[in-house]
């Protein structure tokens, strides 16, 4: 062999080598690191995996937890960031490999089945380790009498009017109860020009609309879902409402589309003009003055059963947090719960949110600067918050399935009798 | 007298070791080489694969910290869903008329970009206009799809209509299928028109000597030639359309009701919205046990052409 060959095939030998060992360091260094927080100079590094601060102004969550830093030297917080589907499907990931991240945001749609596997801590018991006074939580996620999530902040879900179309339709002030929104709904509709009424979406992708746009149909009249806990969708409460919508359906007052509308399609409707109402998150009220700066709309309690005087419920969503089981660092996880929740923090944290605190004594900054925020607020104080599916096992996909049935009754398929009874199957086999 | 035999002396040890090192190497080096993808394809492949067959064996892996094995329970459970059958089904059409429009749009296509009857300049600008779909990404296409085709959207604005096209149970799988043959007709279009400029033009000079006209030509020269790269292209689109989920996902979820139920779509629910992660293995290994076969057709096809 001459010397060029020999060279070449050491250099062959060596390049293949190299590329072996590079390779197994990958894989090495794919398996090992991570790890919840280590600590770096004496410091302890807390995780939080979360989906609030793509939500928030550029840079506003980031100021929190340095403030936090501040206030706690020796503590650091590394924000885990996505967007609500991720973070979800990255806590179920980490839930199932025990990597959790310290401190987690919470939905309280997977509160039950954190709970359930044991990778959420107890927080009663960790409350109760360091001393904590929960009496300024305005509520708790609980699971068999322990509390597994705080709710740090709280969407609220009243309904939107668009005052315009009211007023061309010749209604002169938002409905109240059932029957005048039906009334309101077919005059908007009579309007023409591809104006509905009222917007339903029952997309399966994200069947959140049952929460939102259906089951605050019962909640508003003080109605329930469950019974000790169970599934009672069969009860007069829900059929009630149920045949309500179907009436809404049958007399074409709901805009098109409901099958596939999701949530956003629904603040489009209504922020195009082409719809007079519909139920939804105060989270948008921005959004909708920022597309359509004219349109003139009010906000007011979901309509009630005609008659009804009692105290209304009002569908709304969380942003929860919990700390996960496997930390190393539960008291200092524990410490960013207090500062969240407490009154200073969650009185900003609310007003950047555009969100109600969760927090007893604190109020957010646009509940005086803003006459809608004010009108939102004193509903929320008025009646109480209610979400039936916050807590349940399958959350989601108890919503889907009472969607799946709910289309199937729209279509025209089977009675609302029918729907309901399937539907009480479908959920108590899921529980 | 004693016969004496006199063994070969053994060769001296140390000229061997160096040729048995030299052999060893020789034979060892392309291991060396081949090291780094082996050890990838075993991490990311082969292990996720096993792992998920022994869970679809297994009760509720995952929210179960110490699972049982429960036999073909899950495939018991699963083969006799209704919803899984129909999801099949709805799998089959979804892919089958994919798959056999996108043949016949990309050959159309192809076959209109590879004509001498249009310029270099015009030809470069219809390839342009006709690659695009395939230039988007599944979530673009389904925002794109869903704002086209709503009620109050700019198709039934045009068609001077109001019909919806996702969200009514009798049009919905249509329309997904619509806008899968849509998006991937391109692929098709591009391999295809590759393989045209590959056709030596003089056969198809010695078949119009012969007096072929253009419809015996396209039957007897082009499809021939042909046949290999269309072989290739079906079958890796059957196991690409049959395992469609973004689109479907993002455009109907699956509904309305569960007309645009897929294999995926069932499986992402199984996994991600009932947490029954050993079922959603046991869905996953039955499409994986679908796709195998089309992979088997696939890699004998291969082989053959070799």
């Amino acid at each position: 062999m001459s010397n060029e060959a020999q060279v070449r095939r050491r250099i062959a030998q060596l390049a293949g080598a190299t590329a072996a060992t590079f390779g197994l360091l990958v894989i090495a260094g794919c398996g090992a690191g991570g790890g919840d927080g280590g600590d770096s100079g004496g410091d302890v590094t807390i995780e939080f995996a979360q989906w609030w601060e793509p939500e928030l102004p550029d840079g506003e969550f980031r100021a929190l937890m340095d403030e936090f830093e501040a206030q706690n030297p020796g503590i650091k917080v590394e924000l885990i960031s996505g967007p609500y589907a991720a973070t979800k499907e990255q806590l179920f990931a980490g839930a199932a490999s025990g990597t959790m991240p310290d401190v987690v945001g919470l939905d309280g749609a997977w509160v039950s089945d954190f709970a359930s596997q044991g990778v959420i801590a107890d927080l009663t018991t960790l409350m109760g380790e360091v001393g904590y006074d929960d009496s300024e939580l305005a509520s708790q996620v609980q699971v068999e009498g322990s509390t597994y999530m705080i709710p740090v902040v709280n969407f609220v879900y009243p309904m939107f009017t668009n005052d315009t179309l009211l007023a061309d339709a010749g209604v002169d002030a938002p409905p109240t109860n059932r029957t005048e929104f039906a009334d309101a709904a077919a005059a908007v509709t009579a309007l023409g020009d591809n104006t509905t009424g009222w917007t339903l979406p029952l997309s399966l992708e994200t069947p959140n609309g049952i929460q939102n746009d259906v089951m605050s149909w019962v909640w508003a009249s003080g109605g329930t879902m469950l019974t000790d806990g169970q599934p009672d969708v069969t009860n007069d409460d829900v059929t009630s409402a149920v045949e309500y919508v179907q009436g809404l359906w049958d007399d074409g007052v709901i805009a098109s589309g409901s099958f596939t509308m999701k949530e956003q399609d629904k603040v489009e409707e209504f922020t195009n003009g082409r719809v007079g109402m519909m139920i939804d998150s105060l989270a948008h009220i921005n959004l909708i003055r920022e597309a359509n700066p004219d349109l003139e709309f009010s906000i007011s309690a979901v309509p009630a059963e005609d008659g009804y005087e009692g105290e209304r419920g009002i569908p709304y969503a969380s942003w929860g947090i919990g700390v996960a089981e496997s930390s190393e660092h539960p008291e200092e996880a524990f410490k960013l719960v207090e500062f969240l929740m407490s009154q200073e923090t969650n009185s900003e944290l609310s007003s950047i949110a555009n969100a109600f605190p969760g927090n007893k004594n604190s109020t957010p900054d646009f509940v005086a600067d803003d006459e809608l925020y004010a009108k939102a607020f004193e509903i929320y104080q008025a009646g109480y918050p209610a979400n039936e599916f916050t807590g349940l096992p399958v959350a989601e996909q108890l919503m889907r399935l009472f969607g799946e049935q709910l289309q199937v009754t729209l279509d025209g398929g089977q009675t609302v009798e029918e729907m309901l009874d399937k539907t009480q199957a479908a959920w108590e086999a899921e529980f | 007298m004693q016969e004496v035999i006199v063994a070969p002396a053994p060769p001296a040890a140390t000229p061997q070791q160096p040729r048995k090192r030299r052999s060893f190497r020789r034979s060892a080096e392309p291991f060396g080489f081949l090291a780094p993808t082996l050890a990838l394809m075993f991490v990311l492949m082969i292990i996720p694969v096993v792992l998920v067959v022994g869970y679809s064996f297994m009760d509720n892996v995952i929210l179960n910290k110490n699972p049982q094995l429960v036999g073909i329970d899950n495939f018991v459970t699963v083969l006799t869903d209704s919803v899984f059958l129909t999801a099949t089904g709805n799998t089959l059409f979804f892919t089958i008329v994919s798959v056999v429009a996108h043949l016949v749009i990309g050959l159309g296509f192809a076959m209109l970009l590879n004509s001498p009857l249009i310029g270099n300049v015009a030809r470069a600008i219809f390839r342009a206009l006709y690659i695009l779909p395939w230039l988007f990404t599944a979530a673009v296409i389904a925002v794109l799809w869903r704002m086209l085709l709503a009620p109050n959207g700019v198709v039934n604005f045009l068609l001077n209509t109001d019909v919806e096209w996702l969200a009514s149970p009798a049009l919905a799988l249509g329309t997904v299928t619509f806008i899968n043959i849509w998006a991937g007709y391109p692929f098709f279009m591009v391999s295809l028109l590759a393989g045209l400029q590959g056709v030596p033009a003089q056969l198809h000079e010695a078949a119009t000597v012969d007096g072929a006209n253009g419809w015996q030509r396209f039957w007897n020269v082009t499809i021939p030639q042909l046949r290999p790269i269309i072989i290739s292209l079906t079958l890796l689109d059957l196991i690409w359309t049959s395992q469609q989920f973004a689109l479907i996902w993002m455009t109907t979820g699956g509904g309305p009701v569960n007309v645009t139920e897929m294999l995926s779509t069932y499986t992402y629910k199984l996994a991600f919205s009932r947490y029954e992660f050993a079922l959603a293995s046991t869905s996953a290994v039955l499409v994986l046990v679908m796709s195998m076969v089309l992979a088997f057709f696939y890699v004998r096809h291969q082989r053959a052409r070799d």
